[in-house]
């Protein structure tokens, strides 16, 4: 099913509005709010405590489409792969008690993932809060440390202003999730509605002033460096500043690297893109961080997984940090220069500043090493001759076929570090992964939000055996809301990533990690979704080609290579410039 | 170096604020050895004061986080010399240890005073640095000590001007935005 458009209000609706406040229920409220912020598609699963905001949903289905998930966790992961997708917010209903523990793992996905997300939660009535009521939990406490804020709205009155603080709360800044719990008797309550958007909280300063002392203190150094580096980030993404940062590149001849949130900021196959950062990124970025002289990060965090040892971090280099948040400068690595601001300006003043310059010896230090990694790694893996299926030829024809623009939706292992590497993005905001967290489970949901956030893309999950049984009960949600996913499982019988680090780290020995796993096939058919499984490599494009032919979801399971690891690798804690190519 | 710190935190007025602050603190696995609260000069506007034994590089990591929260103002970290406090003790003694010899000499000596007499008890006020307080404990306990009881520290920042400046420029623009 194509997603809706957004319709004006109903018009008896639009001129109560402009003429008396309307009496209504703190339910409808609640619709009325998300339909006033601009929401369209609402992904969630009823349940006792919010049965009356979904009775109030039934009267504006012609406005709001509501996906019905098969678990909670569905509905976050799904609101995430929309807002990831489309950049508007993401949002998810459920119930009180278990319905709202199951919204933990994807509230903390997306808080670690700046994921722009507002939940509901339906909560028993304000006079039996704390007191073991049937389906009762204390989701505010329970979600405090997980969301950018929350809040429980015990009366219906107070329902407006806390939607309107959500949706600014969630959006503004360095987006995250936020969660609204609303009492059963604050649902029922009726009030004389009226919506204000927020846009302003005095406890709360969302867009930091640029200094323009920092832009010319890191321009100055930019101007001086012989190796400059940038670390492109998820904030470069997020604030929409990938043309700023493209032409800061370009104008000063600069490498970038990418951390894995920040992939598809640049096109893959741009002349000064380098590569992916950390533990299963590309050789050079990793490598050469050890010789540059300045490295520009722009709206990324230095996660331990980018950095490795931090200790032994970019020695060599004064580091500018463009950040919007200020909690993450030096939270990790020390500034020299901390451009605290939002990237797009901070980029857009800098480029000002910065002078045209060549960096050919530079940038040919990156081209040995990407061709060293291309005949020890990437050949073999994307071009095998022999031997079992590999994932990365398959994700390799996969980007081929999509020509680079389809979303990618990646879950969590090797799967997803082989896709990072390899699937070739030409277009920003198209890839949609778990990354802070780790989530497994988490890209089958997302896929069905991400196509739901852009009809208009393809949008492929990427999938690995272990993650698909996390969530596969989402396929019920693909086939009764027609939602047009392509599934690729590369399913290697391992919890594979973890079996790469028992074979290296814990001599080989498979605790737990080998599956037998079921029929995908058979039970996509289960969902009267289409599949086929393939083996071969003789199968495999022909396969690819039918499944991305196929209107509709369709899901391709493609047997890979049992002990496939993923190279080059960093270990864990070890220098990142100790990246091993095998 | 472990030592001991003063983190002040300006937060608007809200159910669980408390909460939401002390997870940071817990996160990192610091004890917070008192914490004070009180609505500050400025209605709505709360003022916590923490202290805490810890180093300053993990503290100014601390702070950031906590501002980071949708309903704090600010939070800062202050090292001993930076700030000017108190704390106030309050000793419950057997009214028969009254009659004892020197309890109105010790009481006069260490800046203390009397609240309240009955016929059982009565409750003597000190304040002073934590280590005093405590030291007057051991002076009382011959006399009979049935209860002590301690507050946690109250600080003024020596540099703290221009930030309750900013406070009351925060109510302006309140009122410019209409709320």
């Amino acid at each position: 099913m194509q997603q809706k458009d957004v319709l004006p209000m109903k018009p008896e609706i639009a001129d109560k509005q402009l003429t008396v406040k309307p009496v209504i229920t703190g339910s409808e409220a609640v619709i009325r709010s998300l339909i006033a912020e601009g929401v369209d598609t609402i992904f969630g699963y009823p349940g006792g405590a919010i049965m009356p905001i979904y009775d109030a949903l039934y009267d504006f289905q012609d406005q709001v489409h509501h996906i019905l998930v098969r678990h909670e966790q569905g509905a976050t992961h799904a609101a995430q792969g929309y807002a990831r997708s489309s950049g508007k917010v993401g949002v998810a209903f459920a119930t009180s008690g278990p319905g709202a523990t199951n919204l933990v793992t994807g509230l903390a996905d997306a808080y670690m993932d700046s994921t722009p997300m507002v939940c509901v939660t339906g909560q028993v009535a304000a006079a039996l809060l704390g007191t073991d009521a049937f389906q009762e939990t204390d989701v505010i406490g329970i979600t405090m440390p997980i969301t950018k804020w929350n809040i429980q709205v015990t009366r219906a009155e107070d329902i407006p202003a806390a939607m309107a603080k959500a949706f600014y709360i969630a959006r503004s800044g360095r987006p995250g999730p936020v969660l609204v719990d609303i009492t059963k008797n604050a649902q029922f309550g009726e009030f004389e509605y009226e919506y204000k958007k927020c846009e302003y909280i005095r406890s709360y300063r969302p867009i930091p002033e640029l200094s323009m002392e920092a832009v010319a203190d890191a321009a100055a150094l930019i101007n001086s460096a012989k190796k400059p580096f940038i670390l492109c980030g998820h904030g470069v993404l997020l604030s929409g500043a990938e043309k700023a940062l493209i032409a800061l590149a370009e104008k000063a001849q600069i490498p970038v690297g990418s951390t894995l949130l920040g992939l598809s900021a640049m096109p893959v196959d741009h002349p000064l893109y380098v590569g992916m950062l950390g533990m299963h990124g590309n050789y050079g970025p990793n490598m050469l961080t050890g010789e540059a002289d300045v490295v520009i990060a722009v709206g990324m965090r230095f996660d331990d997984r980018v950095t490795g040892d931090v200790g032994t971090y970019v020695p060599n280099a004064k580091v500018i940090h463009i950040e919007i948040d200020a909690a993450e400068i030096n939270k990790i690595v020390k500034a020299d220069v901390a451009v605290h601001a939002d990237a797009k300006p901070a980029l857009e003043a800098l480029l000002e500043l910065v002078q045209p310059a060549q960096h050919s010896e530079w940038l040919g230090e990156f081209r040995a090493a990407d061709k060293k990694e291309y005949e020890k790694v990437q050949h073999r893996e994307l071009y095998p001759e022999a031997g079992e299926l590999k994932m990365a030829e398959t994700i390799r024809l996969i980007s081929e076929k999509t020509k680079g623009e389809a979303v990618l939706v990646t879950d969590v292992g090797q799967h997803q570090m082989v896709a990072s590497r390899y699937y070739r993005f030409k277009n920003p905001n198209t890839n949609v992964t778990s990354g802070g967290m780790g989530t497994m489970g988490f890209s089958l949901p997302a896929a069905m939000g991400a196509k739901m956030g852009t009809p208009e893309k393809e949008v492929v999950a990427i999938i690995g055996d272990g993650c698909f049984q996390m969530t596969l009960q989402e396929l019920g949600t693909i086939y009764q809301s027609q939602i047009g996913v392509k599934i690729v499982i590369l399913n290697n019988n391992f919890l594979g990533m973890v079996r790469q680090w028992q074979q290296l780290f814990f001599d080989k020995r498979y605790s737990s990690t080998e599956m037998v796993n079921p029929d995908f096939v058979q039970i996509a058919k289960g969902f009267f979704i289409p599949g086929k499984k393939v083996t071969a490599r003789e199968d495999i494009s022909a396969a690819i080609d039918e499944m991305l032919a196929h209107k509709g979801a369709y899901l391709l399971e493609v047997v890979v290579e049992k002990e496939d690891n993923v190279f080059p690798m960093v270990p864990a804690g070890a220098p990142i410039t100790s990246i091993r190519l095998e | 170096m472990q030592k001991e710190y003063t983190v002040t935190v300006y937060t608007e007025d809200r159910i669980g604020i408390t909460n939401r602050i002390t997870i940071i603190f817990t996160r990192r696995g610091i004890n917070i050895t008192s914490l004070t609260t009180a609505e500050t000069e400025i209605p709505g506007v709360y003022k916590f004061i923490i202290t805490v034994l810890s180093t300053r590089e993990k503290l100014d990591k601390v702070v950031g986080q906590i501002e980071r929260l949708i309903e704090i103002h600010r939070a800062f970290v202050h090292e001993e010399e930076e700030v000017v406090y108190q704390e106030l003790a309050l000793y419950k003694i057997s009214t028969r240890s009254l009659h004892t010899g020197d309890i109105e000499r010790l009481i006069r000596e260490n800046n203390a005073r009397i609240l309240t007499i009955t016929a059982e008890y009565f409750v003597i006020e000190k304040t002073g640095h934590q280590q005093e307080l405590i030291d007057f404990i051991k002076k009382l306990e011959p006399y009979g000590l049935i209860e002590y009881s301690k507050s946690g520290r109250v600080a003024i920042v020596k540099w703290s001007r221009r930030f309750h400046e900013h406070l009351k420029e925060l109510q302006a623009q309140e009122a410019e935005h209409g709320l």
